[in-house]
Order: structure tokens, then sequence, then C-alpha cells
């Protein structure tokens, strides 16, 4: 295996590689290397203990179950955005291309305080649904407002490349074979930009499982009802149990990675039958 | 709207929606964007000043939030610039070379963007905290990295790592190594090339990677809480200065230094149209 490998004429391999790997591995490797391993101080059974507790199942039910609905959410609505900003040519089009990044250049404090604020029973938007009933700070339902909001740009960056580059020719020949607009898009658009809305999706999920900062403000953590398990990592470390927050840490990386990974696939599968 | 001419006796076929759909489409996603994203900016402003100007002077000028302020910009002062040259170095031989496992070398790169913020900051505590490998070694030497600034910075550095590199690495790729080669083939040294080819032409992608680590390294809310360990005056950067006081019922506190932050993602977005601007392409993620 020759490292080398393409003959460049360009110096600086050997250095850039030692400093890219040497600082890699300080800080990102070697860290998660050890969160991998220290869980199992409390032997294999004792980790299952820490991990079957109903409050930890309850925690990592919520954090999956709303960053899977919150994702479901955002396609439809990324695909609404993503298809308004490609296709429509609208006054204030390049603000709100600005806006669609606000979730990821807002700290995620702040975005948790807003969102708190107005959704609080006495907010602008509390004020208006408390006399139809609806509570959304303090319940579940707050975690996953706070989870569209933080996952919409992922679904939008990721649709619109692809909905750029999607061949108009294909819907061309469609309509002028006859189909209605509204067939065309269920039968030809829609299809191609399936692998895109599985890749948004997963994207969006990625970031809720693991979201911490806009949901604690406004889920009012009660435990078993609107406790998300990186909260409960957090409470594990107060409570000085190491290995009891690192394998809950473990469980959400791993199942996080497989639910990826299965999208992956599934995505590369969508995109060879379709080609 | 694009038509396609119509065989005589058939409707003209079109392939867009029709113009009134799509202006209620317009209206209904301008509607929806700027009730989720654009009303939670506007409250942070209106509840800051909710008791007017005074009130926020007040809160600006009250100690804690400016010792908030300071380590918030020593934490960033450390980390970019650390993960800048860390960032540059793998963007040169991943973007410049060919050789095995390069897939694999960017997927560890990026691996702190799918990471639970909360777990970044765990990775240091069982590292360096009271009950981790080291904590106990570190103690007896009098050493203090956890609930200290040692551990925001590592907190701060391990979040930020991916955004230089990952901004860099893709435009090198596209730009090519032709000029480089060039430059050697002429004659100059490994640093004359990076100085006076590589810089100059990456000089806006790099600057956009770097205020984008700039902007998460103090913006970073979940890494750095756990680490911390919330010494009022100490250890709190902004955005835990910010939780802090909207746990004490301060809104106009916790307001004040959420404006300050929001303004900081502002100037972002705003050099972020700048740059796209400058370099004439536009779309992709702020990431």
């Amino acid at each position: 295996m020759r490292l080398r490998a393409n003959r460049s004429a360009l110096p600086g391999f050997a250095l850039t590689l030692g400093i890219t790997l040497a600082w890699l591995s300080l800080i990102v490797v070697l860290p998660l290397a050890l969160l991998v391993l220290r869980p199992w101080t409390l032997g294999a059974a004792g980790v299952w203990h820490s991990i079957a507790e109903p409050r930890v199942l309850a925690a990592l039910r919520l954090s999956f179950g709303a960053a899977v609905l919150a994702a479901a959410v955002n396609v439809p609505f990324g695909l609404l955005v993503a298809w308004v900003m490609v296709r429509y040519r609208f006054p204030g089009r390049n603000l709100v291309d600005s806006l669609i990044d606000m979730p990821l250049a807002l700290p995620t404090a702040v975005a948790g305080i807003a969102l708190t604020a107005l959704l609080a029973p006495k907010g602008w938007i509390g004020t208006l649904l408390t006399p139809l009933g609806i509570k959304v700070a303090y319940t579940p339902l707050g975690i996953l407002v706070a989870l569209v909001f933080v996952g919409l740009p992922f679904v939008v960056r990721t649709l619109e490349p692809v909905l750029m580059d999607l061949p108009m020719e294909a819907e061309e020949v469609a309509a002028t074979l006859g189909a209605t607009r509204a067939q065309t898009l269920r039968r030809v658009v829609l299809p191609a930009l399936m692998p895109a809305l599985l890749a948004g999706f997963a994207a969006a999920l990625a970031r809720g499982i693991g979201e911490y900062g806009s949901v604690i403000f406004i889920a009012g953590n009660m435990p078993m009802i609107s406790e998300i398990a990186p909260l409960l990592i957090v409470i594990r470390l107060e409570q000085l149990d190491y290995a009891g927050a690192a394998a809950l840490a473990l469980v959400m990386l791993l199942a996080s990675f497989g639910i990826l990974l299965l999208l992956n696939l599934l995505q590369w599968r969508m995109a060879r039958r379709a080609s | 709207m694009s038509l396609v001419p119509g065989i005589a006796g058939v409707q003209p076929v079109c392939t867009t929606e029709r113009p009134a759909t799509q202006a209620g489409l317009i209206v209904l996603t301008i509607l929806l964007l700027a009730v989720l994203l654009l009303l939670p900016l506007v409250v942070v402003f209106v509840e800051a000043f909710a008791h007017g100007l005074g009130a926020v002077v007040n809160a600006l000028i009250e100690p804690d939030a400016v010792a908030a302020i300071e380590l918030t910009l020593i934490v960033a002062a450390v980390s970019v610039p650390l993960n800048t040259v860390g960032g540059l170095a793998a963007a040169w031989c991943i973007g410049r070379f060919r050789f095995p496992g390069r897939g694999l070398l960017v997927t560890l790169i990026e691996l702190p963007l799918s990471v639970s913020p909360v777990v970044s900051g765990l990775v240091w505590v069982l590292l360096f905290g009271a009950n981790g490998w080291l904590g106990p070694m570190l103690d007896r030497a009098g050493v203090r990295i956890i609930f200290a600034l040692p551990g925001l910075i590592l907190a701060t550095v391990f979040v930020t790592f991916p955004f230089v590199a990952r901004t860099l690495i893709p435009l090198m790729q596209e730009q090519g190594s032709t000029e480089e080669e060039a430059a050697i083939t002429l004659g100059a040294t490994g640093w004359q090339v990076f100085r006076r080819v590589t810089l100059p032409n990456i000089r806006w992608g790099l600057l956009y990677g770097v205020l984008l680590c700039n902007a998460r390294a103090m913006g970073e809310f979940g890494a750095v809480a756990v680490v911390s360990g919330h010494v009022r005056g100490l250890t709190m950067t902004m955005p835990l200065q910010v939780e802090a006081l909207f746990n004490d019922y301060d809104w106009v506190g916790a307001f004040t230094i959420a404006g300050l932050l929001s303004l900081l993602a502002l100037v972002t977005l705003a050099m972020k149209a700048a740059l796209e601007w400058r370099v004439g392409r536009r779309g992709g993620a702020l990431l």
C-alpha cells in the first residue's frame, strides 16, 4: 500500500495528514472510543439495568418518537419551501433564502427561550391557542415544535440542489402525453425526489434525536412524560453516575447510527432503481 | 411559465402550476416561514426591550453578563484558530491527494455533527471529570479541566471541529491542483504555493468556514452546559447565562443576552449572503 497513491507533485502530504490524524484522534476519536468503553465498567447486566429503567425507556421513546414525527412533518413542509424557492420567482426571495438558515445560525438556547416565550400560555401564539384548549409549551407538543424548527433547513437544503438539477424534459413529456399537472407531479416529479426526501428526512431526524438546547426550555421536563434522553444524560452526570450516562449515550449513538444506516441503504436502493 | 406547443385541437400543456396556484403557494410558504422562523427572532428583541432601553443597558453592564461575554470571546478565540489550522491541514491532504482511507477520514471529521451536543460534552467529563479516567490524577496534581475554562474549550473544539474542513474540502476538490502544480514546477516552495496560490483561491471559502465555526463556538449550549458546572461569573458562557437568567425569571436579562447572540446569527447570515453573492452561487446549507 503506497500512501502517496496519486504521485502528486505537491508537497506537504505527510505533514498535513499527520496534523489531521493527530488532531482528529485527540479531539474526536479517542474521547468517543472512551465513551464506548465506559458503560462496561458496570458489567453487561449493570448496563442492561441502567437502560431498562422505565424512566430511561420513556425518555428514549420520547426523543426518538418526537424526532421521527418532526422529521415527518418537515418532509412535506420542506418540499413546499424548496419547491417555491427553486421553481418560483417572487420579491423578497433572497431574504426568505437567508431566513431558511435561521435555525442553523441561531444558538439553540436562544431558539429555546424564544419558542417558549411565543408558545407559553401568555405568549403571542399561546394566547391564541389556549381558548382552543391546545397546550404547546411544557408538553411533548412543544418538543415537536422545537424539533420542526431546528430540522426544517436540513430538508430544504437537501431538496433544493436535487430540484434544481431535475430535468424539465420529463415533465414536458408527461404533459405532452396528456397527463394533468397533478398527475405529472405525482407520477414523475415525486418519484424522482424520493431519495432526496428520504435523505432530508434522515438529516432532520439525526439532528432531532440528540437535540438539547432548543428543547429543554419548552419541554417542561417531566419524568416519564416530557423528559428527553439527552437531559437524562445530564441528570445522571450531575449524580456522578458516569457509567450510566455513558450507557445511555451509547444506546442513543448506536440507535441513531443504525437508523441512519438503514435510511442510507434505502436511499441508495431507490437511487439505483431510479437510474 | 414554460409552454410546450400544443398539437392542433389539444390544449397547450404546461410544466408549471397555474399563476393563482403559484401565488397561493408563495404566500403560504412565506406565512409559514414567518411564523416558525421569523417570529422567534422578533420575540427575542421585543422581550429584551419590554422595559425600555435602560433595562437593556443595565442587563448588559451587569458583572455576570460582562463575565459571560468575556468568557465566550475567550473560548471562541482559542477554539476557532485551532480548528482553522486543523481544517486547513485536513483540506490540504484530503482535497489535494488521493490515498486509501480518504472517505473514512472525511466521515470521521464530520462525526461531531451527528453526535448529540450533550454527548460532545459528556466525552470530556468521562475523561477529566471527578469520576473520569484521568480525573483523580488531575485532582492530585491540582489541575482543573472540567468545570473550568479548559473543559469549555475542549467541548467547543469538539463541536466545531468539522466546520472549516467541510467547507474547504469540496471547494479545493472542485478547483483542482493545476495552478499549484505549475507553481511547484516553476520552483516555488510548498509554503510559497500555499500562501501565494492556494490561500488566495480559497479565501472566501475559508472565511465562510471560519465564520460558521465561530458562530457555533459562541452559540454552543449543550456541550458546554455539561462541562461548565454553572459557576456564575466564572464558567458561564453567553448561552449558559441566557439559561440561568431565564430560569430566574429575569426575562429582560435573558433576552438581552439572547439578543446579542441573535445579532451574531444575523451577521453570520448576512455574511453568508454576501459571500454567495460574491462567489455568484446560491443555495447550500449554512452548515
